[in-house]
């Protein structure tokens, strides 16, 4: 489908004038009202056949009187983000619920209205997310931009009430939010009946830090080095994603080697996670050997990112308009020294790991995410593509990578050994990419990219990162200074993947179930 | 098998750039030795950390740099342990479990703190919905700065840790 007949479609089955569409680079934003809201994001869902991928209000009382809202798809086909675009009047803060029919925006209404207070009128569940019932008192709205924290919090005197699943022998068992291993807190509720999982209820919010408030107010310097802090695992994509939207809200045209930089810096760091999920797995099967030698691997991997950029998990090396980690023909060296290393090492690993019976026995079949289950729930990234879901932000918005042997890898069966093998494939693909760009690095032209010049507007910056998606949607004012910055990690809508995936299993098998995903608990929790 | 692993040691000595682990090591052993008689054990706790910490602390952990061979194991339960790894700005959310796994570590016990955010919340400082800082929450002994410590760093501010240590 192309742009025009799809602007075509969406007009002529809503009625709409051309006017109501706005067109900003990549970004298609529709101006809809409460009315016909609700029908404009079900006709986008159906016709894109995307979930909602960002769904987020702003406070916009002080200017206009109103809370905005802006529900987000993506058209893979013809490459472009579409949003529908509602305000909301501060006098009445309903608004059509429409998580009652796309599941997907279930968890982004939630978080809307526990964050600005406003009410999706017929949701089915309007319970809070990450303001925990037993610390935070009622009637704070955190992103209102009025918002003083309360004076008191702790001991509200409430209690969040799980899912009680009831029956002769069906017993539970609570885990977390500290868990037994080295590894960030959430909370874990198994409904059991002999042995298979029942039930599995994830509650998170463990690692909420406010980090959506705490960019308002920063210049696009500060925020850019905080958002290294929002996932550690995905520092760079984080940082990656922030300064496109920077780039995109201020009109800054970005360097050809920067975007071959920006490229390898997401791959590496693609790399060293994926390595480490892998060995990750092979613990929680208790094989200790591979693992081992995976760490070894990751490692390798975190030195070289030091060699290149100073800092193991690349924080500082980007920044807007910016990014240098093959300076010059040594580091190329360094670079392609390394990965031929870690490439010997990996395949050993592959066939360690394949070779060995009882590996395969537990992660064959083991933690099945339904591609029908994925589609619903909005699932991205590595685990929706296991699922056979076709998404990598890659392929819809190539960019550099057109200029690589870059493919999308798939799995079909949605099994923990799906995801080890798109993990491996992807490991492959990422080694040949990095080998490729490394060879397009022009290092004659000493061009000096001058200090961006940073101007009010609205951008969103996209990235595929390891684990999917993560989306900045910014706001800059006046000043320069960020207004509203919207993040969404693949995490946040990918966690419930798990609870779906582990119906049957027995629980020995979480740990692998879990690690296979290896979602992300702050990214998720913000 | 045998091939396999001389791959691995093959891979292990290449990479090392830390001629000061192993003497750093040698003295945290015999210090623990001293005031543990064996070894200690840590319980990590995370308290809403963005991981970048938690992904230090495991590579502290991995063949490069093998903390258990100077007398530190990480354990999975308080119950068994001699002391509390703390890292991240406390969300509020974390607050009481933090507490309370505090106060299922039998006595005698201690806490030491990793990363900017464990001391005073780092970047998160003054957000609404941390406490900014494990010592608010509990009594903090030590604390290891970075964003994250590296891995020998972390090693080095256990030996300082545990040499600090007085007897109560």
């Amino acid at each position: 489908m192309k742009y025009l007949e799809f602007k075509i479609a969406v007009l002529e089955r809503t009625g709409l004038d051309e006017r109501a569409f706005r067109e900003s680079g990549s970004e298609i934003y529709i101006a809809a009202n409460l009315e016909n809201f609700h029908g404009i994001c079900l006709l986008l869902h159906s016709i894109l056949s995307s979930p909602v991928m960002l769904y987020f209000a702003e406070d916009n009382v002080k200017t206009s009187g109103v809370y905005t809202l802006r529900c987000g798809f993506l058209g893979k086909k013809i490459q472009r983000w579409v949003f529908v675009v509602v305000d909301i009047p501060k006098d009445n803060l309903n608004f059509p619920a429409i998580s009652k029919d796309i599941v997907s925006a279930q968890l982004f209404e939630r978080e809307i209205k526990e964050m600005f207070g406003l009410i999706p009128a017929g949701s089915p569940d309007v319970r809070r997310l990450r303001l925990h019932d037993e610390v935070w008192p009622d009637g704070y709205f955190p992103l209102r931009k009025e918002f003083v924290k309360p004076e008191k919090t702790n001991n509200t005197g409430k209690y969040y009430v799980f899912d009680r699943i009831e029956g002769e022998g069906v017993f539970e068992v609570p885990v977390g939010p500290v868990h037994a291993g080295i590894i960030g807190p959430g909370h874990f509720r198994f409904s059991v009946a002999g042995e298979p999982i029942i039930n599995l209820e994830l509650r998170l919010g463990f690692a909420h830090r406010g980090a959506e408030k705490l960019f308002e107010g920063k210049s696009a310097k500060e925020a850019q080095i905080f958002s290294e802090c929002i996932s550690g695992d995905a520092a760079f994509a984080h940082s990656l994603a922030f300064s496109l939207a920077v780039e995109q809200a201020a009109g800054i045209d970005v360097k050809e080697n920067v975007k071959i930089n920006r490229a390898i810096g997401l791959e590496l760091e693609r790399i060293y996670n994926h390595i480490n999920d892998i060995g990750g797995m092979a613990i929680d099967v208790a094989f200790s050997y591979s693992s081992t030698l995976a760490s070894i691997v990751k490692e390798n991997i975190l030195r070289l990112n030091e060699k290149l950029s100073k800092h193991r998990y690349l924080k500082g090396s980007n920044g807007v308009g910016q990014c240098a980690l093959i300076k010059d023909k040594e580091s190329r060296v360094c670079l392609l020294e390394v990965l031929s290393g870690a490439k010997t090492d990996i395949d050993l690993l592959k066939n360690i790991l394949f070779s060995s019976v009882s590996f395969m026995d537990r992660v064959d079949t083991t933690g099945t995410l339904h591609r029908k289950t994925a589609e619903d729930f909005g699932v991205t990234g590595l685990a929706g593509r296991a699922s056979g879901l076709e998404l990598d932000l890659r392929r819809v918005f190539p960019g550099i990578y057109e200029k690589t042997s870059f493919e999308i890898i798939r799995g079909d069966k949605g099994d923990v050994l799906s995801r080890l093998n798109v993990r491996f494939n992807e490991l492959a693909v990422a080694l040949r990419v990095i080998t490729e760009l490394s060879g397009q690095i022009n290092f004659s032209g000493k061009e000096d990219s001058p200090e961006a010049i940073i101007i009010s507007g609205t951008g969103l910056g996209a990235v595929e990162g390891w684990r999917g998606p993560i989306i900045y949607w910014v706001k800059i004012g006046k000043e320069g200074k960020i207004e509203r910055c919207k993040i969404v990690d693949a995490s946040f809508n990918n966690w419930q993947a798990l609870s779906c995936c582990v119906h049957g299993n027995i629980i020995p098998d979480f740990p692998v179930c879990n690690k296979s995903f290896d979602f992300s608990y702050s990214g998720g929790d913000l | 098998m045998n091939n396999i692993i001389n791959i691995a040691n093959a891979r292990i000595q290449k990479g090392i750039v830390t001629e000061n682990l192993d003497l750093i090591g040698s003295k945290l052993k015999t210090e623990i030795q001293k005031k543990f008689a064996r070894s200690l054990f840590l319980r990590e706790v995370d308290t809403g950390s963005c991981g970048a910490c938690e992904s230090e602390i495991i590579s502290a952990i991995n063949p490069v740099y093998d903390l258990q061979r100077f007398g530190v194991d990480f354990v999975a339960s308080p119950r068994h342990a001699d002391a509390l790894l703390v890292t991240g700005p406390v969300s509020l959310n974390m607050s009481l479990a933090l507490k309370r796994t505090y106060e299922a570590m039998p006595s005698p016990k201690f806490v030491i703190t990793a990363g900017d955010c464990a001391l005073d919340g780092g970047p998160f400082k003054g957000s609404y919905y941390i406490e900014g800082g494990v010592s608010k929450i509990i009594p903090v002994v030590f604390h290891i700065p970075g964003c994250p410590p590296k891995p020998i760093d972390l090693v080095l501010a256990l030996l300082l840790a545990v040499k600090n240590l007085k007897r109560s």
